[in-house]
């Protein structure tokens, strides 16, 4: 493999004619043909596509052409992610086969950067799960450890980058998605403010939550990435009116006097001792940068899990309702329509699916609906207003970003255990605000952990800056993909 | 004298009808007697020219699935925004019915259904845009409005084999040509009381629709659907039983045969000790009864909550005062602006016929030309219903009843005149009469025929100068025909009666 470069210096080289981009996306694609069979960060991968639109790049650069700031950088693109004509699954049975005939508007933005999309990663079945492994395709395995899981359910998407198969990708974040897998893979994801990245042409799993956002070796990279992909879209009626904010320009200004909180209630029970230790070692480096950190309590984040295992499973239930056999993917024919759609759903969805799928359905049945839906969106406004109240008197949180590092796989079975990966992922989501995953060192076992930076909505500027002292004071990590 | 028509319902049952405030009242076999008390839903289609969420075409009537898109089709990954255009006339609709019009939450209603391409329909639940709003009938009954509120339509499918219904079918064709047009569910209060205040409202407020720009309210290429919520009660009392909700009521005169059905086999049902089962019901045109669609036991859980894909809409106070100052004249008061210029009762038919038909206004300026409003009135009902009529500029229309009452031309040569007029833009009532030959009689002429046509009857003239008032009426007639027939219908008729009245008072 060559020498890992950031997506900046990758654009760089290209626009000043040091490397071609049919040069970078050749060496990447060298680099999945190599790797992938062990990894399965792809379900489909784009060679010839890739080929093509680097050409286009180079022929433009040729021309003397002005070409957009990811001109040549290769990128995978998660597989929930509408690809006009190429494939997307959702790694589930019930959408194999079916060819979407539009781009998502993050595709569209990428295109118009000049990224070249080396193809589609692999998730949990429709975004459900902190894994990979409940994709009907096959798991992904965490570059850093092949034994063990990369996280999920944008595990392919952050293998992806950590394997070297591109140096950006983009993935989706409902309840932590991104950052989880970032910190398992030791890379950095971003879950942006609700509404600053359009969801049009992302399938949706639950509309409220669902946040697309990305995956870099560096906070650069994916401050790089996010200013490509944010901003207002007409198509997404959730997508705020406002421009895609300006973070790289302001990435090398430091956190003098930034006020920063470490999350009470994140770093004690059921947090692994290790990563709360690596938390506390980035708050002292950002002290030590000048930064004003305190302890603060967020209360109501301790109930994030069950308000969103209800909210989450609700909205899934209603948007994957569409699933039924009738105008796309599987079809499982039947003597009647609706034995038709019943067995195309039997036999399409994956048991986490069901189990989602049944939940939500039943927390908005008539008389559970106050119980358990209306009562979950009481407890979403207390987040959010604890939330608030904490972004009183800071201007950034810090937290873990898993309780624990990467587990093996299969190591776990139990629905209920693995729904707790994303305990201090989860209540950010459920508030709309921003929130991302640095590495910061190992576990005694050498396995990433992720520091997790939070900012109220539209916090980016900050969070990020923040993010840039915690990763330049990142110790080396001690094993990696020579292990 | 000839007894009245005894009115009957679908089946031929009679139907008897109280004498006050046009309650429909039913006769069951036992004697107890049963009101009707009747809501009405009514699904307009908006006249916009996008759909609801989307930008493909809300166009009638064209090649199956091509006005579709990929938000029509809800492919996986696309997202509603909502249509401007729709909210606007949505909130015209309730300024044009006296309502509130506040801002309002989308919501998912989900079931199963092949026409509907995301399995569920976005609809508005407990936050309607437009609340509270009232209808007055051309009979001045008022008929409250609980709401209305914006949604999408569904698909439409096409069962092929086993007799063209869903159970049975070989397979079924879906055309999402319809999914996703904009809805307007209005719903009334349960204030109808009579099969004709049904009839009203509805033709009320497709006027209203029609006259704002809203909809087209064509009821037969379902642009305007209804369903009636009917139930009865003891006559009298001021219970509410359970009701039914009649669905697949077609037209106008369904509605009318629906409800009258409806409301005898419910109070038969009651009076024989049954029971009504809250259910959907089906208008059977052909059959003249309703049948069972599905009863509340199998009903869906719609599972109803907050479209988490769009944001509130609120126009806000100042843009509805906009809309609400830009409404067109609606059709009670212009039921009232012609009445007050003929001088007919607001509630007289040709003046609600005029209205309906959207007449009016080609009525009142022939009226401001110095047209006798009376035969204004007149030929625009009787005579200006026919294709073209409507557009008959007043100053022609104007010209013929100027020269009708002048005495220049009967009204049987009017009507003929006005049929050559609506079909020949170019014509002139004076140029027409005279290519006809209509030509007033002068009083001379006509005079010997009046006298020749006495001389020809003694034995009738006698009794018609001594008769009573009853006699005198019926020989009128006879005298009339027969100067009618000698002047080749060239005969003013109130000239004739004139001239008849004189001769017998002399």
């Amino acid at each position: 493999m060559t020498a890992p470069s950031t997506a900046i210096e990758l654009a760089a080289a290209i626009r000043s004619g040091e490397r071609s981009a049919a040069d970078v996306v050749e060496a990447h694609l060298a680099a999945i043909e190599a790797s992938e069979p062990s990894i399965h960060a792809f379900n489909t991968v784009t060679a010839d596509q890739a080929r093509a639109a680097a050409a286009d790049v180079d022929r433009a650069i040729a021309a003397g052409e002005p070409v957009g700031p990811l001109a040549g950088v290769p990128v995978a693109v998660k597989d929930n992610l509408c690809t006009d004509g190429v494939a997307t699954t959702c790694s589930s049975r019930i959408l194999e086969g079916w060819v979407p005939p539009y781009d998502a508007t993050v595709v569209q933005r990428l295109a118009a950067a000049g990224a070249v999309t080396v193809g589609k990663t692999n998730l949990d079945e429709f975004a459900m799960g902190s894994s990979t492994e409940n994709s009907a395709f096959g798991p992904t395995r965490n570059p850093v450890d092949l034994s063990r899981v990369p996280g999920g359910s944008s595990g392919g998407s952050a293998a992806a980058v950590a394997a070297g198969f591109a140096p950006l990708s983009l993935g989706s974040d409902t309840g932590g998605s991104i950052r989880q897998p970032a910190a398992f893979c030791g890379v950095v994801g971003v879950k942006p403010t609700y509404g600053l990245v359009s969801r049009y042409g992302l399938i949706a799993f639950a509309s409220s939550l669902d946040q697309v956002g990305p995956f870099a070796t560096t906070v650069a990279d994916a401050a790089l990435l996010l200013e490509v992909i944010a901003g207002h879209d007409p198509a997404d009626a959730t997508s705020l009116p406002k421009p895609a904010p300006a973070i790289s320009e302001h990435l090398d200004d430091g956190v003098a006097g930034l006020r920063v909180g470490v999350i009470s209630e994140l770093m004690g029970e059921g947090i692994d001792p290790a990563i709360a230790a690596q938390v506390r070692a980035a708050a002292e480096a950002l002290a030590a940068a000048g930064a004003e950190v305190t302890e603060v309590s967020v209360p109501a984040v301790t109930f994030g899990l069950s308000a969103y295992y209800l909210i989450a499973p609700a909205e899934a239930s209603s948007n994957l309702a569409r699933f039924d056999g009738v105008r796309y993917g599987l079809r499982v024919d039947a003597p009647t329509t609706n034995e038709m759609m019943v067995a195309t759903r039997t036999q399409g969805f994956g048991p986490e699916v069901k189990r989602r799928i049944m939940l939500g359905t039943y927390a908005l049945s008539a008389g559970y609906y106050d119980a358990f839906y209306g009562q979950a969106q009481k407890v979403r406004t207390l987040i959010a207003r604890d939330f608030a109240a904490a972004y009183q008197d800071v201007d950034v949180l810090l937290s873990p970003t898993t309780p624990t590092t990467a587990f093996a796989l299969g190591a776990i079975e139990d629905p209920l255990t693995m729904y707790l990966n994303d305990t201090c992922t989860i209540p950010t989501n459920l508030a709309g605000d921003a929130a991302m995953s640095v590495p910061f060192g190992t576990d005694a076992a050498g396995l990433p952990v992720g520091v997790q930076v939070l900012a109220p909505a539209l916090g980016e500027e900050p969070m990020f800056r923040a993010a840039a002292v915690v990763e330049a004071a990142a110790p080396a990590r001690s094993t990696g993909k020579d292990a | 004298m000839t007894a009245p028509t005894v009115p009957t319902d679908s089946l031929g049952h009679a139907i008897t009808v109280a004498d006050s405030d046009d309650v429909l009242v039913v006769e069951a076999a036992d004697g107890s007697r049963w009101e009707l008390v009747c809501g009405l839903e009514v699904h307009a289609e908006l006249a916009t020219e996008t759909k609801m969420f989307s930008g493909a075409p809300n166009h009638f009537g064209d090649d199956p699935n091509t006005n579709i898109d990929p938000v029509t089709l809800g492919l996986p990954g696309t997202l509603p925004v909502v249509n401007q255009q729709a909210v606007e006339l949505a909130a015209r609709f309730g300024c044009a019915v006296g309502a509130t019009v506040q801002r309002s939450v989308f919501s998912r209603k989900n079931y199963f259904y092949p026409d509907m391409p995301k399995n569920f329909q976005i609809s508005q639940y407990d936050q309607p845009i437009v609340v509270d709003g009232r209808l007055e009938l051309p009979s001045g009954h008022v008929v409250g409005i609980e709401r209305a509120h914006l949604e999408e339509d569904t698909g439409k499918s096409t069962h092929v084999g086993g007799a063209g219904r869903i159970k049975g079918a070989e397979y079924s064709l879906v055309d999402y040509n319809r999914a996703g047009v904009p809805l307007l569910e209005i719903v009334s209060r349960p204030h109808v009381r009579s099969a004709e205040q049904a009839r009203q409202y509805v033709a009320e407020l497709r006027s209203i629709l029609v006259a704002c720009g809203i909809s087209d309210g064509k009821m037969e290429e379902g642009s305007m659907r209804v369903d009636a919520n009917i139930s009865v009660r003891r006559e009298g009392s001021d219970e509410l039983r359970t009701r039914c909700e009649i669905k697949n009521v077609n037209s106008l005169r369904s509605l009318v045969r629906a409800i009258e059905y409806e409301a005898r086999r419910q109070a038969d049902l009651h009076a024989s000790g049954g029971t009504v089962t809250q259910e959907t019901r089906h208008w059977d045109e052909s059959d003249g009864r309703t049948h069972t669609m599905r009863s509340k036991e199998e009903a869906d859980d719609y599972r109803y909550f907050p479209e988490p894909d769009l944001v509130p809409v609120d126009l806000g106070a100042e843009r509805v005062a906009e809309i609400a100052a830009a409404l067109p004249v609606l059709p009670s008061a212009r039921r009232h602006r012609l009445a007050d210029v003929t001088g007919e009762p607001a509630t007289a038919e040709a003046v609600v016929v005029t209205v309906e038909r959207g007449q009016d206004d080609q009525a009142l300026a022939a009226i401001d030309q110095g047209a006798d409003a009376g035969r204004v009135l007149v030929h625009v009902v009787q005579n200006l219903a026919v294709d073209g009529g409507a557009e008959l500029a007043p100053e022609r229309l104007a010209e013929l009843v100027k020269l009708e009452t002048a005495g220049d031309l009967t009204a049987t040569q009017a009507k003929q005149v006005l049929a050559e007029l609506v079909a020949d833009p170019a014509a002139t009532a004076a140029g027409v009469a005279k290519a006809k030959g209509f030509e007033a009689m002068d009083t001379g002429a006509l005079e010997s025929i009046v006298d020749g046509v006495i001389a020809a009857n003694p034995a009738e003239w006698e009794q018609f100068c001594a008769g009573d008032d009853k006699a005198r009426k019926k020989l009128s007639g006879f005298f009339t025909g027969q100067i009618m027939k000698a002047s080749k219908g060239q005969a003013d008729g109130r000239a004739v009666a004139q001239l008849l009245a004189q001769k017998s008072a002399g």
